[in-house]
């Protein structure tokens, strides 16, 4: 590892424990009372969310339309996984059991992304779209017709596992897990494919294999998220993961930049927080919502980012260039 | 039998409104190649201004169907060229995103204006009940069905008849080339969403007249479906979203008669889902070879 690499890792980590620290603070005191840290729990889960729907619809350059699917396969899995923990009378510490039913609905999300992504990743562009979107609503109303997840009414009686602090840690891991993906040789084929599909095959890339793998680990991680949902919310209903909540996710992605992570985490950000911020002329709401997205789209039609990722230590870097240049230029008048 | 074939008729009344709708996404599709998310809540506000014409001005169901239709397209051309034409050429998934964005706007401009309660559809065509055999059909459906065919040929033989619509054509084969042949793109593109909304229009009226009820959010799964019946047939193909229409409303009233009512929306997605797998372009598109 160089220097300048070490530097980059040690910058992001102060500032992820920093600011760590100052929502530490804040909640203590109770200057965020419950309303808030439940915005930031919200925020953390779709952060999570855009960035695996990023893999797909980003680094591979696919429009998957059908992200809540595979994260209402998450949440019910692990959910039920959990319930069936604890109702055995298996007293693990809460942590051990939040990580073990993350893991369980990543995992059959993952094996589902697999099964639809297998057949379905031959077809291209707007078709590709309708078929995602056709899936989740068969995976949606199949959960609205099986009785043992409680069907239309819901899934009650979820324990709690998920507060800020360890939803806080685990969307730094999984940000870490996909952003050393993107940059992974896995991850520089899969965009390749994106970039062009017949030269990457051409260079000796199985491209079927990567879709797929790429899809796959987009289905795991939104189950990843849809357990923290689900050990969040404590109850689950099918209608929250319609077709709409495909689309809200995808706004975030394209919004924030296709491809760009940074992007995505300040997107998820961004349109978590503005609805919340509209509540008090409720009506309107979504009113502005709107119009925010097509005003952005009709003058950023890229998204915030575009392709690249935001750096924090270019970023610092340049400030102080300025800074230094700001100094020389003063410097030079004074003499 | 009986059931059979009253089930027949209603499959195709409701094939019909689709095919109606889907013929809105199918020629945007065709022309620009946007799935202009926005098609539902053109059906929306065409099945409100029907029911402000029908319960307010107590207009002739003439001069309903004609007021709902025309003030659609205008407010169809105004959506393309406030929203669609700044992005023209900008990536693709960026038009879809603002296209999702006027949806969203329309649905919660209707939400304020005319308030999320439901609104009772006055019954605007006169009823009466015909009686063959045992199978029962009503006036209303005989005029959805009939207006639908209608407007479907009158469609068609717009397109390939008139001046028009030999450009429409030229544009959606050939944007470039139909330029150097002297077409105004800009003027043709309007007249595809002056149609589509009209028709979307249409269709929502009849839709509000089947089913009783207008609110703000009564275009979104209606108009999920048309699209599916667009992509069923080949998206872009107008031939293609009546008969995916047709196939759709029959599949789906097949299903709640016979199968389950709760799983019926699911077997329509299945059934798109096999024919993508099989025919990739849909029952009508050609597939298309890529080329290095």
């Amino acid at each position: 590892m160089d220097h300048n690499k070490k530097k980059a890792y040690l910058i992001n980590a102060i500032a992820i424990v920093a600011l760590y620290l100052v929502f530490f603070v804040l909640i203590q005191t109770k200057t965020m009372n419950n309303y808030f840290v439940g915005i930031a729990i919200m925020t953390c889960i779709m952060i999570i969310m855009a960035m695996s729907l990023n893999i797909v619809a980003g680094f591979l350059g696919e429009m998957a339309l059908g992200h809540a699917g595979f994260m209402a396969i998450g949440a019910y899995s692990s959910a039920s996984f959990s319930m069936a923990l604890i109702d055995g009378g298996l007293s693990l510490p809460p942590i051990v059991t939040l990580v073990l039913a993350m893991i369980v609905g990543g995992i059959v999300a993952g094996i589902f992304g697999f099964l639809i992504g297998t057949p379905t990743l031959r077809l291209r562009g707007d078709y590709l779209g309708i078929v995602t979107i056709g899936f989740s609503e068969i995976i949606r109303i199949f959960f609205i017709n099986f009785g043992p997840t409680g069907g239309a009414a819901g899934l009650k009686g979820i324990t709690r596992l998920v507060n800020f602090n360890n939803v806080y840690w685990i969307t730094i891991i999984v940000a870490f897990l996909i952003f050393t993906l993107g940059r992974s040789k896995q991850g520089r084929a899969i965009i390749s494919i994106r970039e062009d599909e017949i030269a990457s095959e051409a260079a000796g890339i199985p491209t079927t294999r990567y879709k797929v793998l790429a899809f796959s680990l987009a289905a795991f991680f939104a189950g990843v998220g849809g357990s923290l949902y689900a050990h969040y919310q404590s109850f689950l209903e099918p209608s929250k993961f319609g077709f709409m909540f495909s689309i809200e996710m995808f706004v975030i992605v394209v919004l924030g930049g296709l491809g760009s992570l940074t992007g995505s985490i300040i997107s998820a950000i961004v349109l978590t927080v503005l609805p919340e911020m509209l509540r008090s002329f409720s009506e309107y709401r979504l009113l502005v919502y709107s119009l925010v997205l097509i005003i952005m789209m009709i003058f950023r039609p890229q998204g915030i980012f575009g392709r690249s990722e935001f750096s924090l230590i270019a970023f610092i870097e340049s400030l102080i260039q300025r800074k230094n240049v700001k100094n020389s230029i003063g410097g030079g008048e004074a003499s | 039998m009986n059931l059979f074939l009253q089930q027949l008729i209603n499959g195709l009344n409701v094939g019909s409104i689709y095919a109606l709708i889907a013929i809105g996404y199918t020629m945007v599709y065709g022309i620009i190649k946007l799935i202009n998310f926005a098609h539902g809540e053109i059906m929306m506000f065409g099945a409100y201004f029907a029911f402000i014409a029908a319960t307010s001005f107590h207009l002739p169901v003439w001069a309903v169907l004609l007021s709902s239709m025309v003030i659609m397209a205008i407010i169809g051309v105004a959506i393309e060229f406030i929203a669609y034409r700044p992005l023209r050429n900008a990536p693709r998934l960026s038009a879809l995103i603002t296209a999702i964005g006027v949806s969203l706007f329309l649905q919660n401009l209707a939400l304020i204006i005319f308030k999320p309660d439901p609104k009772v559809m006055p019954k605007i065509f006169p009823e009466t009940i015909y009686k063959i055999g045992e199978i029962e059909i009503s006036s209303t459906t005989l005029i959805t069905i009939g207006l639908s065919l209608f407007f479907m040929v009158l469609l068609d033989l717009f397109i390939r008849k008139t001046k028009q619509g030999r450009a429409m054509r030229a544009v959606s084969e050939d944007k470039d080339a139909a330029i150097l042949m002297g077409i105004n793109v800009n003027r043709t593109i309007s007249l595809t969403f002056a149609v589509g909304s009209a028709l979307g229009a249409l269709g929502g009226v009849l839709y509000s007249v089947a089913y009783i009820q207008v609110y703000p959010t009564m275009g979104v799964m209606p108009g999920l479906k048309a699209f599916i019946a667009a992509v069923l047939g080949g998206i872009g193909i107008i031939p293609g979203a009546m008969l995916g229409g047709f196939i759709i409303g029959m599949v789906e009233t097949m299903t709640k008669a016979y199968l389950s009512t709760t799983w019926a929306d699911a077997i329509v997605f299945a059934i798109l889902i096999v024919v993508l797998l099989f025919k990739p372009t849909g029952i009508l598109g050609k597939n298309t070879r890529e080329k290095v």
